[in-house]
């Protein structure tokens, strides 16, 4: 009899180009995603050392990080900016990689386009310059988020040495209540492990309540598994995810789908496999949440109140709670729906794709408007996620509400492009990390989910958005 | 890669959790396309204030702590994104070292990728250092006897074997990789027709 393995097992083995005792093992890699922040000196590298990158078929770059959102017509105006996306273009060119410049239809966020291409498939192994590749792990990928040497690395011989992650499994089993989205499954999730509760691991999300969400649910739900420290999240395939990949450009076609389909189903973790570690979640526990603090297990439920700094036991953590509250200039004691925002921002890795625009379009309805003192904007995953969304007329939802509806790019989840919160401004964000800093300098962000955020919208501060319907 | 034998120096201390890499090097000094420079922009969030004026009493603004070499932090440093930004730029500022209880993994491995000595030690250990640094104590790291020394205080840390190895002879691993070119060459022979290619 074989041992019982996990998902995570079966893609890591079957990588494996080169295990020696003593040292990591050497993987291939099936998919490397390119942008232009973490690769031009990754390039610059492998051309002064004469070499060429081994296979620019597996290879896809898009630009997302430094793009601007609106005036695209008028030019990169930032000249650093526009430095870095006209070397991601140079170098792909020089190395006849396929790239999605920001005229091509299909530019838009890494993390959003692999899936949409169809070229994030069940049991590769796909890394990005980009700690958020976790997110293709949905697919029942391993997907790992790598440094610039490690790109370089992966152009050159299309391998990544690493040692192998622990295993970790997270249960949530029972139906998600109404109201409470894939969004706020990882924030519970990260809620009860801690920022670092999944060093050294990789993920996979199983139970009842992850077969239910959709692909783009489950794409959230792994985005976020760097947030909670982990190597990587994985989802094992099912037929929502053939379903979701059947079709796409880059998807098996004819007799190549079925033994592709066979392979995949063959993926799953095996009854009795061993986890180094494994938490449970109950479904019905989970609440919408929004966060307080400058990191992404700072989150209380959306009918909390903000902790005080001596609510926390541990000393770094109460120093740490003194100092996000300080920043986020909060009062404990106060509920977080008394709140007030100055901006929402609807984008990122996290919550950009077609669901979540009609999601957050269907709490427009009965002609529900932005408010007055709010300042709202939707920026679309993809170029195509945008044109999708327009024909499905969600474009004229958010702008007759008072959003302002952008091109794809990461924008301000990160604000390395004009989109920035100016200091002191609070928003409420569907996007992936509160950090100090993160969408502009002194700006205040508070995760949520793409509901959470339309309705703080409308609201000028939080609400439930299981009482506001 | 220089390799790393033995460092020596003082020791600064920024005893905080989960220091992420958006506070070690704000996103705005991300759009160079170098590798170096970026060390005048370490920390600059909290280093500089609104008018980009020096923040007086920001650990590695103080004249007693210009020059350390070992950086002693709190657990999960490094923390977030993969922008090896973060460690080119504590490199660039002179550190050769960080100290912590526990590192963020995709950080821990663009260290060993660069040649800066990410150093786990305990808790209790962590803080007794961060106490010495803020007398002005000096410390020697040892990457051979994996030994961290501080006046009468000897404590031992564990590394990888490889990563060590690497780390000593000062190894490329883009180098040690190509060794081993007919395994790859081998492995993409049997990989599934399906497959997407570009």
């Amino acid at each position: 009899m074989t041992t019982p393995r996990t998902m995570f097992d079966k893609v890591w083995t079957e990588h494996v180009v080169r295990s020696n005792p003593g040292e990591p093992d050497l993987l291939f890699v099936d998919l490397h995603l390119v942008h232009e922040v973490t690769s031009p000196q990754a390039f610059e590298a492998l051309d002064l050392a004469g070499r060429r990158v081994r296979r620019p078929d597996l290879t896809l770059a898009t630009v997302d990080h430094g793009v601007p959102t609106e005036n695209r017509a008028g030019g990169i105006r930032d000249p650093l900016s526009r430095a870095q996306i006209d070397a991601l273009m140079r170098n792909c060119r020089n190395h006849e990689i396929m790239v999605f410049g920001i005229e091509d239809p299909r530019q838009g966020i890494v993390h959003v386009i692999g899936p949409e291409q169809g070229v994030t498939q069940p049991g590769m192994v796909i890394v990005c310059g980009d700690s958020h590749t976790s997110t293709h792990g949905a697919f029942g990928a391993l997907a790992i988020g790598i440094g610039t040497s490690e790109v370089e690395h992966v152009l050159a011989t299309q391998t990544l040495s690493q040692l192998k992650p622990k295993a970790m499994a997270i249960n949530v089993d029972g139906e998600l209540p109404l109201g409470v989205t894939a969004k706020d499954v990882i924030l519970g999730i990260i809620a009860q492990i801690g920022v670092a509760g999944g060093n050294g691991h990789v993920i996979e999300y199983r139970g009842s309540a992850i077969r239910s969400l959709s692909m783009e649910g489950r794409m959230t739900i792994c985005n976020m598994s760097i947030e909670a420290g982990a190597r990587a999240g994985m989802v094992a395939p099912d037929a929502t995810t053939f379903a979701y990949i059947k079709g796409r450009t880059h998807a098996p076609q004819g007799a190549d789908w079925a033994a592709a389909v066979d392979q995949w189903g063959q993926l799953v973790t095996d009854e009795g496999a061993r986890f180094d570690t494994e938490i449970s979640i109950d479904a019905a526990d989970l609440v919408p949440f929004v966060s307080w603090g400058t990191n992404p297990a700072q989150t209380i439920p959306v009918t909390g109140l903000v902790p005080a700094a001596n609510d926390f036991t541990d000393p770094l953590e109460a120093e740490a709670a003194a100092r996000a509250l300080e920043y986020m200039g909060l009062t404990p004691g106060t509920p977080i729906v008394d709140v007030p925002i100055d901006r929402v921002f609807f984008g990122s890795c996290t919550n950009a794709r077609i669901e979540d625009l009609r999601a957050g379009a269907a709490m427009l309805q009965g002609g529900r408007a932005v408010h007055p003192d709010v300042s709202a904007m939707v920026v679309p995953g993809s170029g195509l996620v945008k044109l999708q969304a327009e024909e499905e007329g969600l474009d004229l939802i958010f702008k007759e509400a008072g959003f302002e509806w952008r091109e794809a790019g990461c924008s301000m989840c990160l604000a390395m492009n004009p989109d920035v919160l100016g200091p002191g401004e609070r928003c409420a964000s569907t996007s992936n990390r509160n950090f100090e800093g993160r969408q502009g300098r002194a700006g205040r962000t508070h995760l949520v989910s793409p509901e959470m955020a339309v309705a703080a919208a409308v609201n000028g501060h939080f609400v439930d958005v299981r009482s506001w319907r | 890669m220089k390799p790393i034998d033995v460092i020596s120096g003082t020791m600064a201390p920024l005893p905080r959790a989960n220091v992420d890499t958006d506070q070690i090097i704000p996103k705005q000094f991300l759009k160079r396309v170098e590798r170096s420079g970026f060390g005048p922009y370490l920390f600059f969030d909290l280093a500089y204030d609104a008018e980009n004026e020096p923040i007086a009493d920001f650990v590695l603004n103080r004249p007693e702590y210009q020059g350390a070499t070992v950086l002693v932090s709190g657990p999960n440093f490094g923390c977030g994104s993969s922008r090896e930004h973060a460690p080119w730029s504590l490199e660039d500022w002179g550190f050769g070292a960080i100290i912590a209880p526990s590192f963020a993994d995709i950080f821990y491995n663009n260290c060993i990728n660069i040649g800066l000595l990410p150093v786990v030690l305990g808790t209790a250990e962590v803080e007794e250092l961060t106490a010495a640094a803020t007398t002005g104590a000096s410390v020697t790291i040892d990457l051979d006897a994996q030994t961290v020394t501080s006046g009468a205080n000897r404590y031992h840390f564990d590394i990888d074997p490889f990563a060590k190895h690497r780390l000593t002879e000062g190894l490329d691993q883009v180098a040690l990789t190509l060794q081993h070119n007919a395994d790859i060459e081998t492995f993409e022979t049997g990989r599934p027709a399906y497959l997407p290619s570009l």
